[in-house]
C-alpha cells in the first residue's frame, strides 16, 4: 500500500506540507481564503531541531497508517477504524477523550481546530485532493507518496491467512 | 444440545477484539456470543457523554449494526452464563439449557463494587453508574432541581459528576482519600482537576465517608407526594459529622473483577483471573481477557487488575487469534488514561515510582483561581534509565511518544530525553531509528517497530 515517506536530508522545513494539508483538509476552493490570517490545524507536522552534532535537521511526520495500529485498538468509540488500510476517523462516533492521542507511538493523530474531537491524516482520501497534497506540494521530494512493501492491515491479513494454508 | 467452535462468554471491547482476531484466521468457524445485556457491543465509558449529551446511543456502538452479521456471529443477547464445565467443554445457562464449545472466551468484565455503608439497604433506589441501563436509570431519575451525592472521586464518579453536571442543581461527590481522582493523581493535579470540577458546580467533601445513609422514604414504604420531599432522596451522615442531604444517590467507589465463573470450574484466580501471555486461563481451551483479568503491568513488573478498554481489546484479540490456532501474545499492558473534564484534559500513562521530574510551569491564575486550559502540569517518573510514568494535565499532544518509551523500555540514555520533556518529539531519537519510523529504511517495516502486539 502507498503511504508518505521522509526523505529527512532533503527537507528544508518550508513548512509547505502543513499549509497544503490545511488547505486540502479545508473544504475551500481558495487558499488565500482558506488560510490567511488563521491559525492552521495541519495533520502533518514539521519538527525542526538539531541533531547530537548540532546540525540543523527537519523532517515532516504523518501517520504511518500502521499494519497493526494502537489507535484503532485503544480507541474507546469505535470512531477509528480502518478503510482499505487507510486509517481513519469518524467525527459523529468520536467524542474527544484523546486515548488514540496518548497511544499512537508518532504523535500522528491531534485534536480537530474545535478541540471536541480529534483529527489526523487520512491520505487525502476524504478531501477532494484525493491523493496527498502535503506531497504534491513538497518543492523538495522531502515527502513521497510511494509503495515500500508493507502492506496494508488487510493484505497483512490475507497474507497471514495464505501462510496458514501454505503450513508455513 | 447446541455447540459452537467459539463461545464467547461478554459483549464489550474483550469480545470484539476476540471476534476480529479470531476472524483473522478463522473465516468460518462458528462463534456464539453470550451476553447479560440486551445491546449490542457499546462503549461503557462513554455513557457520562452520553448524559451530557455529546453522543448518542447509535453513535456508541463499538462496531456498525452488520459486525455481527458480517462476522458470522451468533448474538444471544439477555442470555446469562451461570456455569462452565471446563470437563464436558460445555456453558450452562440460567435457563437451564447447555451449550457445547471447542475453545471458549471469558470475557465478563466487572461488577460495581459497593463497600458496607450503614442504611444502604433501607435506600429505596441507587445507581451505579457503569452500564448503558444504569446510566439512563440515572437519567430518569434527575431533574434540574436534584441535588446529587455522589460516593467516589474516582474515574467513574467523576465522569459522572461531568455528565450530569449541567441537568441538575448540584452535585456532591464524597471520597474517603483526602483528594480526587487518587489512583490517577498525585496530589497538586488533583488539585487542578477538583478547582476545574468546582467551578462546573461539583462539590467535594475529601477525607470522609458515609457512616449513616437516612431515606426519606425506605424502601418498601412507597413515596407520598406532597411532602417536599424527593422518592430516591435522603440524608448522608458523615464520619466527620456532616449532615448531606440529597435527591439521587450514586455509588461510584469502584468496580471488582466477574472472576465466578472460572472459579466455579476450578481455574486459578487471585485478584482477578490469572493468565498467561496468550491471555490462557489454567483451564484447557478456556482464555479470558478485560476488566476480569490479572495483568501483568510492565511499568510496575507486577500483576495488577487493568481494567481499560484499550487494554480489553488487546487481550480479547491476541485471545481469539490463539483460540484460532495463531500466537499472538500481549505482553506489553501497562496502566493508560486519557479523561478530559469540562474541557481540561489529563493522560496519564504507567507507574509513578523512581524520580520524579517535574516539567511543569507554575500554575496560571486565569480567572481568579482558576486554573487556564493551558495550565502546565507535566511530571515524569524516570527509573534505572527507563520512564515508568507521566502525568500531563492540560496541553496533552503527541503524548503517545512517551508512551511508546515506557511501554518499549527504550533506554533513556539512548535517547534525547531532555529535548522533549516539554514537547513531544521525535527528534529525539536516532536517525536510524527515525529512518525506520518514517522511511521504512529497515529490515523490518517501519511501522511494526513498536507495537504493543508483535
Amino acid at each position: 500500500m502507498k503511504r508518505v515517506y521522509v526523505n529527512e536530508e532533503w527537507c528544508l522545513a518550508c513548512h509547505l506540507c502543513e499549509y497544503n494539508c490545511a488547505f486540502a483538509n479545508s473544504g475551500m476552493k481558495d487558499m488565500v481564503k482558506a488560510l490567511k490570517g488563521k491559525k492552521i490545524y495541519p495533520r502533518i507536522q514539521v519538527e525542526v531541531g538539531t541533531d547530537e552534532n548540532s546540525r540543523a535537521i527537519s523532517f515532516a511526520v504523518s501517520c504511518r497508517h500502521c499494519e497493526e495500529p494502537l489507535c484503532v485498538k485503544a480507541c474507546i468509540t469505535g470512531a477509528l477504524h480502518l478503510e482499505d488500510g487507510v486509517i481513519c476517523s469518524d467525527k459523529d462516533k468520536c467524542v474527544g477523550c484523546y486515548t488514540c492521542i496518548l497511544s499512537c507511538p508518532y504523535g500522528c493523530i491531534m485534536p480537530s481546530e474545535e478541540g471536541n474531537v480529534i483529527q489526523k491524516c487520512e491520505l487525502c482520501t476524504k478531501n477532494e485532493n484525493g491523493t496527498p497534497a502535503c506531497v504534491q506540494g513538497c518543492p523538495n521530494k522531502a515527502i513521497v507518496f510511494e509503495d515500500r512493501g508493507v502492506p496494508s492491515a488487510e493484505q497483512a491479513a490475507v497474507e497471514d491467512a495464505e501462510n496458514e494454508d501454505s503450513g508455513e | 444440545m447446541d455447540s459452537c467452535k467459539y463461545i464467547i462468554i461478554g459483549n464489550s471491547s474483550a469480545a470484539i477484539g476476540c471476534i476480529e482476531g479470531i476472524r483473522t484466521l478463522d473465516k468460518d468457524g462458528s462463534i456464539i456470543v453470550l451476553s447479560t445485556e440486551k445491546y449490542q457491543a457499546y462503549s461503557r465509558p462513554l455513557i457520562s457523554y452520553l448524559l451530557e449529551g455529546l453522543t448518542t446511543e447509535k453513535h456508541m456502538l463499538l462496531r456498525d449494526h452488520s459486525f455481527y452479521k458480517n462476522n458470522k456471529v451468533d448474538f444471544r443477547p439477555e442470555t446469562e452464563v451461570v456455569a462452565i464445565d471446563a470437563g464436558k467443554k460445555t456453558v450452562k445457562l440460567a435457563d437451564g439449557t447447555t451449550i457445547g464449545y471447542e475453545k471458549l472466551l471469558n470475557a465478563t468484565g466487572s461488577r460495581p463494587f459497593v463497600p458496607p455503608m450503614g442504611g444502604l439497604d433501607t435506600m429505596p433506589e441507587y445507581f451505579t453508574f457503569l452500564t448503558l441501563d444504569s446510566a439512563k436509570a440515572l437519567e430518569k431519575a434527575i431533574n434540574k432541581k436534584s441535588h446529587v451525592l455522589i460516593i467516589g472521586a474516582g474515574l467513574i464518579g467523576m465522569k459522572c459528576a461531568e455528565g450530569i453536571a449541567d441537568r441538575v442543581a448540584d452535585v456532591t461527590i464524597v471520597e474517603m482519600a483526602p483528594r480526587c481522582l487518587p489512583t490517577n493523581l498525585e496530589e497538586d493535579g488533583s488539585a487542578i482537576i477538583q478547582k476545574q470540577m468546582e467551578v462546573h458546580n461539583v462539590h467535594f467533601i475529601l477525607g470522609d465517608s458515609v457512616k449513616q445513609f437516612t431515606p426519606d422514604f425506605p424502601k418498601g414504604n412507597p413515596a407520598q407526594t406532597g411532602t417536599g420531599k424527593s422518592p430516591l432522596g435522603g440524608t448522608a451522615l458523615t464520619n466527620n459529622g456532616k449532615t448531606l442531604t440529597f435527591d439521587v444517590l450514586v455509588c461510584a467507589v469502584g468496580v471488582r473483577p466477574n472472576t465466578q465463573l472460572i472459579e466455579g470450574a476450578g481455574g486459578k484466580v487471585e485478584k482477578g483471573i490469572v493468565i498467561d501471555e496468550n491471555c490462557k486461563t489454567t483451564l484447557p481451551d478456556i482464555w479470558a481477557a478485560g476488566d476480569c483479568v490479572l495483568s501483568y503491568d510492565i511499568s510496575a513488573d507486577m500483576n495488577r487488575i487493568l481494567a481499560l478498554l484499550p487494554n480489553a481489546y488487546m487481550q480479547g484479540e491476541s485471545a481469539g487469534i490463539n483460540m484460532a490456532g495463531g500466537t499472538k501474545p500481549y505482553t506489553k499492558a501497562l496502566p493508560m488514561n486519557s479523561a478530559g473534564f469540562f474541557g481540561l484534559h489529563m493522560v496519564s500513562a504507567g507507574s509513578y515510582t523512581g524520580k520524579c521530574i517535574d516539567a511543569g510551569k507554575p500554575a496560571v491564575k486565569a480567572h481568579g483561581d482558576i486554573p487556564a486550559s493551558a495550565a502546565e502540569y507535566r511530571k515524569f517518573w524516570i527509573d534505572n534509565d527507563q520512564l515508568k510514568g507521566f502525568i500531563i494535565i492540560g496541553d496533552v499532544k503527541r503524548s503517545g511518544i512517551y508512551t511508546s518509551i515506557i511501554r518499549e523500555k527504550i533506554p533513556l540514555s539512548t535517547i534525547d530525553f531532555d529535548a522533549i520533556k516539554d514537547e513531544p518529539q521525535l527528534l529525539a531519537f536516532s536517525r536510524q531509528k527515525r529512518d525506520k519510523i518514517l522511511s521504512a529504511k529497515d529490515d523490518t517495516p517501519a511501522t511494526s517497530w513498536n507495537f504493543a502486539i508483535q
